[in-house]
């Protein structure tokens, strides 16, 4: 029982980790209909700043404070100079661009940062276990993220349902001309959307790097998951991108945890161990696959 | 008449003598391909640290002549690897062509460079069991070692120290299952658990460390190159861990990432067949002369890529330069008489390196720098498991 | 249009000259002594073929396949897989690579031609995704390390181990491919593919069932990708996953609309401009500074934002208008 809910919670953590990349993907492609596959670049980019700032300031929260304002500017940068020029341009295009991108910015990691990865250690106060039941230790550190990553998620609904703001961008997905009719500035409301979108990148940038290690090409890894996430639950929904990521946290979890022993009821060993990994590392594509045949524009899209 | 005759080759041999000591001074060109750019960049450029290294002891000059290194970089891809080697062979008419961090990079080049352009290939790094086996090459020789033999290594060490139960983990693809294979032969106590894990997008152990925990073995086998190294050892540690499971691995902490794992990686075991205090003279000399220029540790990538130049040097020393006679040169490599850094070792039939295997301990030097040393030996002229299906004999 | 009167307009001038070049490619290379640039040669013909397939759909159809890659890796392994058991002569294998890559390509359109723009591009992502883990799995040829081959026998016809012959042999098969993908274009089909691009409604309205006309594209497309994968299975003598990563399916998107999309010979433009750039940029930023090829991807990939933002048409356009 322990052990399920400790797993559980594993699933959580990398679950709300993928929504904060997810929401910044899907608010760009819901509202200025932006296939940005450098999303993962800026996730890497908050990573790497993080790490400097860190390093400077010799306090992980201050580093880590600091290195989203400045990732927001990056991401205002990267808009006005680039994606600005995408957003009447067909998907294909937009694919094209972006993945120059991420040519770009790999490379120039490699050459400000070096090629060699780069490791930033927990913060002291966080780098323990704690007990979330009697005689259960988790690691401190994921349970912080599980907080700071509710805690977006609460904000962002609040913000994307409550403000001004959130409405626009709520029309915007639903129909982009409307705003521009009502009069809106839109290059602005873009802009903001996009740097907003790079704040939650690099957020969830610098929350990982802890865990897995700065490196050239880490956004990369994750950045076809957290398209799964989106296409899942349907474009340009926040609370899609929600849910999907909770699914995919737990699918993930699941797979690497129990599929093996599921197997092995009906599997001789050997196979059930050597199908189990293949299994678990298709596991999303399927279920993405599946709800797509099932509702072709996600668990929570626009109908066509 | 007389003279007609003897013109024109009194003119060839005159031409021939005074080509000689051109031909001499012509350079020896050794083509290296590895990773250098994307995120195993670091890897690459141990090597290539090494290789200059190995060129700068030389005096630029094997066996007379000068030669010159031309890297060449497969990004990490083994279709590209393919076409640089190509490229080597073909364009470049390269005498030896060395390198390959990758598995898959050496078998998608092996034919092209062996048989198609008849090139004699000298594997810094990749051991794959193919090539120690049935498609062992007159063509190929090894400085590193055959996958299956640095976990075999551990894995009779633990064996030997009364470790009842590991559990196992690596990253699911070739080298990690051969890996697992490998430590498996030796070790014979109980396996509590294994796990090949998603590789190479896996970020999160959570799920893996939550069933160790569960599990509770006496100890975990790891092997996780690169990057993965250092994530692994990251999440070990937070998740309380350490001073409860010891941990073992194989490629998984060394000089490469011993700089981001830090005091993470204290007091944990591995197994190799070169580490940077091994005793002998030509080692003290890399290791000092390779710290002093770079600040940092060599690591085996970088040691093995060195003995491999030297071990050409060594041949082209015996042939005065005179590599034409291919015969000859594989020969004389097969010898592998040269100062190798690992103290020395013989070539099986299937031209593998018969060599010891040695645990190491990750520690802090006298100058607070991480770095592994040398705790004990865990296996004697070592010969890999698969010689016996090569048919050269 | 005549093929003399098409001499004279730049594209088709252009063109002529372009398949003289490879035509007569092998005999350059054989009277200055360069191989390697055979080797190029090559893997330009057999890339160009892929790029034509794609380009049936993403060009004429407008539909984003993402998976391309999958045809190489479904092609590859049959020849592979059948060769590990003894089946060398290609007269088995090729059909075997083509009809299976067909197949799969049916599978999938069948599944994934039901939605529509970025929907379109994740799944058919996700199904190569698919296979190629499902290669990575393959222990017995050889997992993600690959497997060495011995290239497909036609006794008495081709011995596909000469480079020259292999060269022609692909070469050949471009024109063929070529010559189909121009008649598809100008077919009834055709143009129920580039009609439904624009206008897929108007199309349905028109009594077209598109939706069959697009599989039947689609499955093509997947076919002469399949014949591309067993073309670069012999040309390697190897087989890997690597074949069928999702960077080479981009790599293939961005070869066709470098090109020119929905043109005929956009792809093969698009091929040679893709491997030239590969194999020339970075030994011209080591001319600027010595050590800077290394870092060539810092150039290219704003060369591609630069194609995506100012070079709709691709290098086709480039010719003027097309027409017909």
């Amino acid at each position: 029982m322990d052990y399920l809910l400790l797993q559980m919670l594993n699933g959580v953590q990398l679950g709300l980790l993928m929504f904060l990349l997810a929401a910044g993907l899907t608010l760009t492609f819901g509202i200025m209909d932006l296939v940005n596959l450098a999303h993962g670049s800026l996730y890497m980019m908050g990573a790497y700043i993080a790490w400097t700032l860190i390093g400077w300031t010799d306090s992980f929260v201050l580093g880590a404070l600091l290195a989203l304002p400045v990732t927001f500017l990056l991401g205002v940068a990267v808009e006005a100079v680039v994606m600005r020029r995408l957003y009447a341009r067909d998907h294909l295009d937009q694919v094209l661009a972006t993945f120059g991108l991420i040519l770009f910015f790999n490379e120039l990691v490699r050459v400000i940062w070096g090629p060699a990865g780069k490791s930033l250690t927990v913060p002291a106060f966080l780098n323990r276990t704690v007990e979330i039941l009697p005689g259960v230790p988790y690691p401190a550190y994921r349970f912080a993220i599980i907080v700071v990553g509710a805690v977006v998620a609460l904000l962002l609904a609040w913000l994307v349902a409550r403000t001004r703001l959130g409405m626009l961008i709520r029309a915007g997905a639903s129909n982009r001309r409307m705003i521009a009719a009502l009069g809106v500035n839109i290059e602005l409301l873009f802009t903001l959307v996009f740097g907003l979108g790079a704040v939650f990148a690099a957020l969830a940038g610098l929350m990982a790097a802890p865990l897995t290690s700065v490196k050239i090409g880490m956004g990369d890894d994750i950045l076809i998951v957290a398209f799964v996430i989106i296409v899942i639950g349907g474009i340009g929904s926040i609370k899609g991108a929600f849910v999907a990521a909770m699914i995919v946290g737990q699918i993930d979890i699941v797979g690497r945890a129990f599929l093996p022993d599921f197997l092995k009821t009906f599997m001789t060993a050997s196979a059930a161990s050597s199908a189990a990994p293949a299994i678990s590392q298709v596991l999303v594509y399927l279920l993405m696959a599946g709800v797509l045949i099932w509702r072709p524009t996600g668990l929570f899209g626009q109908r066509t | 008449m007389m003279s007609k005759l003897f013109g024109p080759a009194t003119i060839a041999a005159l031409a021939f003598a005074g080509l000689q000591p051109a031909m001499a001074q012509s350079p020896i060109k050794i083509g290296f391909v590895s990773t250098f750019s994307g995120p195993q960049a670091a890897i690459g450029e141990d090597m290539r640290r090494s290789v200059e290294l190995a060129k700068e002891h030389l005096g630029g000059k094997m066996g007379g002549r000068p030669f010159e290194i031309i890297y060449e970089d497969d990004q990490f891809k083994p279709d590209v690897g393919k076409q640089k080697s190509e490229k080597l062979v073909q364009q470049d008419k390269v005498n030896f062509v060395t390198g390959y961090i990758w598995s898959n990079v050496l078998l998608a080049s092996l034919k092209t460079v062996t048989d198609e352009g008849d090139t004699i290939l000298i594997s810094a790094n990749a051991g794959p069991s193919q090539i120690a086996g049935e498609l062992c090459n007159k063509n190929f020789f090894s400085t590193s070692w055959q996958n299956d033999q640095t976990p075999m290594a551990m894995g009779q060490y633990l064996q030997g120290k009364g470790v009842k139960s590991l559990y196992l983990l690596a990253g699911n693809y070739a080298a990690g299952k051969d890996m697992l294979a490998g430590v498996k032969r030796t070790f014979k106590g109980e396996i509590k658990g294994e796990d090949l894990t998603k590789w190479p997008d896996q970020l999160d152990f959570s799920a893996e460390l939550a069933k160790i925990a569960a599990a509770k073995p006496d100890g975990i086998f790891i092997f996780y190159p690169g990057a993965h190294g250092v994530q692994f050892l990251t999440q070990y540690v937070q998740a309380g861990l350490k001073n409860t499971i010891p941990l073992y691995q194989v490629f998984s902490i060394d000089a490469i990432t011993l700089p981001q794992q830090k005091e993470l990686a204290l007091g944990t075991l591995g197994a190799q067949e070169w580490v940077n205090d091994l005793p002998n003279e030509q080692n003290k000399r890399y290791v000092a002369d390779f710290k002093k220029k770079h600040g940092t540790y060599p690591s085996y990538y970088g040691a093995q890529s060195y003995d491999a130049i030297m071990l050409i040097a060594s041949a082209a020393e015996k042939l005065k330069g005179d590599l034409t006679n291919k015969d000859k040169v594989r020969a004389e490599l097969k010898k592998a008489d040269f100062k190798s850094l690992r103290g020395g070792f013989k070539y099986n039939t299937n031209q593998f390196p018969i060599q010891n295997f040695y645990i190491q301990e990750a520690v802090k030097d006298a100058d607070g720098m991480m770095t592994v040393k040398t705790i004990a030996t865990a296996l004697t002229d070592a010969k890999d498991p698969y010689y016996e299906k090569c048919p050269m004999k | 249009m005549s093929i003399v009167a098409s001499l004279r307009t730049p594209r088709g001038l252009a063109v002529a000259l372009l398949l003289l070049a490879l035509a007569v490619l092998p005999l350059l290379t054989q009277a200055f002594d360069q191989r390697y640039l055979l080797s190029i040669g090559t893997r330009i013909v057999i890339w160009a073929i892929a790029a034509i397939s794609l380009n049936m759909i993403l060009g004429y159809g407008g539909l984003v396949s993402f998976g391309h890659a999958v045809f190489f890796g479904i092609g590859g392994y049959a020849v592979g897989i059948l060769g590990a058991h003894g089946v060398v002569t290609g007269w088995i294998q090729w059909p075997v690579g083509i009809l299976a890559a067909a197949a799969w390509a049916a599978l999938v359109g069948a599944l994934s031609l039901r939605t529509r723009g970025v929907y379109f591009i994740m799944i058919t992502l996700a199904f190569a995704q698919l296979v190629y883990y499902v290669g990575v799995g393959l222990e017995a040829y050889g997992a993600d390390d690959g497997l060495n081959i011995s290239r497909s026998r036609f006794p008495g016809l081709v011995d596909l181990r000469d480079k020259t012959s292999f060269y022609w042999l692909c070469f050949a098969l471009l024109l063929g491919t070529l010559w189909f993908c121009s008649r598809f274009a100008n077919s009834r089909f055709g143009f129920v593919i580039r009609g439904a691009k624009s206008n897929d409604l108007r199309m349905t309205a028109l009594g077209f069932p598109v939706f069959r006309y697009r599989l039947a594209a689609f499955t093509l497309s997947g076919a002469f990708g399949g014949l591309a994968g067993i073309l670069l299975a012999n040309e390697g003598a190897y087989i890997s996953p690597a074949m069928m990563s999702w960077v080479k399916s981009g790599d293939l998107i961005v070869i066709v609309v470098l090109g020119g999309m929905g043109t005929l010979f956009g792809p093969l433009f698009g091929t040679i401009a893709f491997f030239v750039l590969e194999e020339s940029l970075p030994p011209l930023l080591d001319l600027v500074r010595k050590g800077w090829g290394e870092y060539w991807q810092i150039a290219f990939g704003p060369l591609l934002v630069l194609i995506a933002l100012y070079a709709r048409g691709g290098i086709d356009s480039l010719f003027g208008r097309r027409h017909g």
